[in-house]
């Protein structure tokens, strides 16, 4: 018996061969990579949402850990999305403020996901544009890049305007929408009002969660 | 082997058989993130950053990989540098990286790359490939901005916008503004604004070459260009 093995066959195996080896170097690299990045990616992410949360509850409002004292609250029908995020502002223990995240709105193209603080007293805090796929040039006038029209809500509430106009202009209310797109603002306008409703009748309560321990994590 | 002209292969990355321009490749990011200088310009540097370490490592194992694994193993070794620059990228320049979104990791389809290491860095030693790379990749970048330029001046009425992300906060200062009465253009920005953007540049391009190519007839009888390669395209 031939001891050599087949020419195809070994020539199959070489290839098979350097292609493992192949996707082990790569395996590697992309390993290596991760390793090298990972920790300040993480940094990152944790830094970009402090700063998003921070830019709706200014920082020297609160004195807590606000991404760790979180809970997760599902109430699809208030606020759009599936799962909510809330983040509880404490100043010396006492609550001050929840951010919501994300609340969705119905925009002209999809949902318009928001984030929405509001504090103790009902007043909203402030909303920001988490992402959105409205008409540029139209309906992206609620980032707060390209217009102020969204830092118009902070300091509003319930009552402030009254609840009925809750509204755009066009439909009786007293928020502007903007030219060329009303079914937008009118979205925003919508979510958040329900937002508020929420709080007054439930969300209030979630201001009363004990503060979460300090938690013995490295 | 034949004297490797680096001259020549520097004229086609930028010129003759730019990627953008002439190949038509990449078309999918070209369109998608040029509604700024910017990310025009990032988003061509990353390109070009891994197709600089496509083609070096390519051209290194041009002669022990096998032709019936080469597509794979280039496949591989691709996947693997644009992993590695997204991760980069979302370590350094996070906001740049959150901004782009999966138009980082859909570098990996960029024909370019694929097409550069099959056509060219398969086939050419080191010191040419790296050459080819870089031109290949400088060339795509300035399509990416100045197509980006454009549609933001056009669109928006601002140039480098965003520039702190990628050059540090010093670059704030960069940002030209033409005012806030300016309303912009919003074609410019919308999908739209790139395909005819884009149509304006090859146009421009075409007629530039027509140009050449008259006085060159004048001077010597023959002008030849480098044909696109690669057949497929993202």
């Amino acid at each position: 018996m031939d001891a050599r093995l087949p020419t195809a066959f070994r020539s199959a195996l070489i290839a098979a061969a350097v292609l493992g080896l192949f996707a082990v170097l790569g395996s590697l690299l992309v390993g290596f990579s991760y390793q090298a990045t990972a920790e300040r990616i993480q940094q990152n992410e944790r830094e970009m949402l402090l700063a998003q949360l921070n830019a709706i509850l200014p920082e020297n409002e609160y004195d807590n850990d606000l991404l760790r004292d979180t809970l997760d609250v599902s109430a699809p029908r208030a606020l759009g999305a599936e799962r909510t995020q809330v983040y509880l502002a404490r100043r010396n223990g006492k609550p001050v403020a929840m951010i919501l995240s994300p609340v969705i709105a119905r925009g002209y193209s999809g949902d318009i996901a928001l984030t929405l603080g509001i504090r103790i007293d009902g007043s909203l805090a402030g909303v920001r544009v988490l992402s959105h796929k409205e008409t540029p040039g139209l309906g992206d006038k609620i980032e707060v890049e390209r217009s102020d029209w969204i830092l118009g809500f902070a300091g509003r509430r319930l009552g402030d305007p009254p609840e009925s106009r809750w509204k755009v202009k066009r439909d009786g209310g007293a928020f502007d929408q903007f030219t060329g797109a009303t079914i937008t603002p009118r979205g925003v306008v919508r979510a958040i009002r329900q937002a508020l409703l929420w709080y007054r009748d439930q969300g209030h309560q979630l201001l009363e969660t004990e503060a979460i321990e300090e938690p013995h994590h490295d | 082997m034949t004297e490797v002209n680096y001259h020549r292969i520097t004229l086609d990355g930028l010129w003759h058989n730019n990627q953008a321009l002439v190949a038509l490749l990449g078309l999918c990011p070209l369109m998608a993130v040029t509604n700024s200088t910017i990310n025009g310009l990032t988003l061509g540097l990353a390109t070009t950053a891994v197709l600089l370490m496509s083609n070096l490592s390519v051209s290194t194992i041009r002669h022990w990989v096998r032709a019936e694994i080469r597509l794979p193993v280039f496949v591989l070794l691709i996947a693997s540098f644009v992993t590695a620059t997204e991760l980069v990228m979302n370590a350094w320049f996070h906001e740049l990286y959150k901004i782009l979104g999966i138009f980082v990791p859909l570098i990996v389809t960029n024909c370019t790359i694929i097409g550069r290491a099959e056509a060219f860095a398969s086939r050419n030693p080191v010191p040419a490939a790296v050459t080819d790379a870089l031109a290949m990749g400088l060339g795509f970048t300035a399509v990416l901005t100045l197509l980006g330029a454009l549609r933001e001046l056009i669109g928006q009425g601002t140039l480098l916008s965003g520039a702190h992300l990628l050059f540090g906060e010093a670059a704030r200062a960069w940002e030209f503004s033409a005012g806030n009465d300016f309303q912009g253009l919003l074609l410019a920005i919308l999908p739209p604004g790139a395909f005819i953007g884009l149509g304006l540049l090859i146009a421009l391009k075409n007629v530039i070459d027509k140009g050449l190519g008259a006085r060159a007839r004048k001077a010597e009888p023959s002008h030849c260009q480098t044909a696109p390669v690669v057949p497929s395209r993202s």
